[in-house]
């Protein structure tokens, strides 16, 4: 079995463990996707029809509406937040939307979690302790 | 973070348990961001909308408070909503107020949504209930530290009036609202404030749609970085900026740009440009040609149902714009047209006779929100046309099922009267 580990910035402290979604395409809030379901809605987006929700969202940034903070709040009241957020962009609503989903967050990763991570793979997040430990689904 | 006295103080609840909350949601805030340290601010724009079913179940079972607290300051403790420290005004609402019913909103939806104006309106909240609050009075001061939301008023505070603030939430604007507080990061510091992309215009730019366009362009190749716009060779006005503003937030995440010569932290091209590395990136009409085949690539159907103008949300001058093409005519039966201004401005329009105007057409002026915040379009509608590039990148991801062209209000227009899309490409 592989593991990688990566290390990183704490955004909101917690752990947890799931299967990664990864986006190399930055992830919109509210006109992006549907908080009742998770579901990537954005019409030209690799994504489009994926639900985040149970995963861990592996993505560059957020991007668009200054409701992204509102709708991932809405998200969690509907039980639907990911798991965990792992991401290489720091912005105010990406660091917003974390703290209100209230899951672990990191960023700052000392390799591109984009590169390391593929959808699928099974991530652990420890994001006090600003540990990711990535066990490659290909060969689990 | 290292807070000050007055910060300690609501930290540990001598202001109340609101303040504590609203301090304490701004604390995990400023760790997420990194920031060290807060900036005060007297200048707040933020949302209390309640008609999302998610939080009006909230406000049936704990009303206001409940609202306030759990979308406003993250807090599961209930707490009472005090009156605010920072002047602060609403964005754009929820619901049309004014044809509510009409629409088919559910009475405890209108009941609530009354109930939360008054509710905030007397904990000083504005309800100025538009996404364009510069064009109804808030229009900020050159270096003026902001905690606004709605990403088209934060790029458009940024840009053209040199107000500082970054593209904040639901609950940061609203925890700023209670403490007077944001954390100083990002576009609060002035060292963040100068361009890292240049754009050369290698075609004119003059029109709406030109704007719309370059915006939508920039956007996607700037994500979040700050643009400069080097070569355009006419001054744009309000709406212009407004428009380019609200579509480079669409494509991208773009919270500043400057022109230089024409926004106010860019004297010349010099002073506008990061020191180092920048991209240079060509904007001509191949790069216009794309922009517009991405925004119209999910229409297909040429016979419109819907026109939908206004977002943001119209000037007087475009309403008027409107209601000139329209005066003496007759939109199609088979169409509806909804025209969006801040019902500030609305007043004057139906003061000055133009709302007269575009009713005899058979068109609407309507105020407080848009069809992909409310959700609302009018029954039935399929086929949508828009002079808005944010309009028509956001409306098929929240109306599923419905597809948007994207034109000038020339051509939006037209396409209301014969009930055809003849939008032709730049």
């Amino acid at each position: 079995m592989t593991t990688i580990v990566l290390r990183g910035r704490c955004v909101v402290p917690g752990t947890a463990a799931g299967k990664a979604l990864v986006s190399r395409e930055a992830i919109s809030g509210w006109g992006g996707m549907d908080f009742n379901t998770g579901v990537i809605t954005e019409r030209r987006h690799p994504l489009h029809g994926e639900s985040f929700a149970g995963r861990v969202l592996v993505f560059v940034g957020a991007k668009g509406s200054s409701g992204w903070s509102h709708y991932f709040n809405l998200a969690r009241h509907a039980g639907v937040a990911p798991k965990a957020m792992i991401f290489n962009r720091m912005s105010t609503k990406v660091a917003l939307g974390a703290v209100v989903s209230r899951v672990p967050a990191i960023t700052e990763l000392d390799a591109d979690p984009l590169s390391v991570i593929e959808t699928g793979d099974w991530v652990e997040i420890d994001a006090g302790q600003g540990l990711v430990t990535v066990t490659k689904a290909a060969v689990r | 973070m290292i807070l000050t006295d007055a910060e300690k103080a609501m930290l540990d609840g001598a202001r109340g348990p609101a303040h504590r909350k609203a301090m304490e949601l701004l604390i995990r805030y400023g760790e997420a961001l990194g920031a060290e340290r807060f900036v005060e601010t007297r200048n707040v724009a933020t949302v209390t909308t309640v008609t999302n079913p998610i939080v009006r179940k909230v406000a049936l079972e704990h009303g206001m408070d409940g609202v306030f607290s759990r979308f406003n300051l993250d807090s599961d403790e209930i707490v009472p909503t005090p009156t605010f420290d920072a002047p602060a005004c609403q964005l754009i609402h929820g619901i049309y107020r004014t044809e509510a019913r009409e629409f088919g909103v559910a009475e405890d939806a209108i009941r609530l949504h009354d109930e939360s104006e008054q509710y905030f309106g007397r904990r000083g909240l504005q309800m100025l209930s538009t996404c364009t609050p510069y064009q109804v009075g808030n229009v900020p001061t050159l270096g003026e530290h902001c905690a606004w939301m709605e990403s088209s008023a934060v790029v458009y505070c940024n840009s053209v009036l040199g107000g500082r603030t970054n593209t904040e939430g639901r609950e940061s604007t609203s925890a700023a609202a209670v403490t007077g507080r944001i954390p100083y990061w990002g576009l609060h510091v002035p060292e963040n404030r100068t361009g890292d992309l240049l754009f050369r215009a290698e075609i004119d730019v003059e029109s709406m749609r030109d704007w719309g366009l370059f915006g939508y362009y920039v956007g996607e190749i700037a994500e979040d970085g700050i643009p400069v716009l080097d070569g355009v060779r006419t001054t744009p006005n309000l709406p212009r900026l407004k428009h380019f503003g609200a579509s480079a937030a669409s494509s991208g995440g773009v919270e500043l740009f400057h022109i230089p010569g024409v926004t106010p932290e860019a004297p010349n091209l010099g002073s506008a440009l990061r020191r180092g590395g920048t991209e240079t990136h060509a904007y001509g009409a191949a790069e216009r040609r794309l922009a517009y085949d991405r925004l119209n690539s999910g229409a297909s159907d040429p016979n419109v149902d819907f026109i939908m103008l206004g977002c943001p949300h119209d000037s007087i001058e475009q309403v008027w714009e409107a209601a000139r093409l329209l005066d003496g005519k007759r939109i199609s039966a088979n169409v509806n047209l909804w025209i969006h201004a801040p019902r500030a401005i609305k007043e004057v329009a139906d003061r000055s006779g133009y709302t007269a105007i575009i009713e005899s057409a058979g068109a609407r002026l309507l105020s407080d929100t848009c069809p992909a915040i409310s959700r609302a379009v009018p029954k039935g509608a399929k086929v949508v046309a828009t002079d808005s590039a944010k309009q028509a990148h956001y409306l098929p991801a929240i109306v599923l099922g419905t597809q948007a062209w994207f034109g000038s209000l020339e051509e939006c227009v037209n396409a209301a009267l014969t009930g055809r899309w003849a939008g032709e490409a730049p």
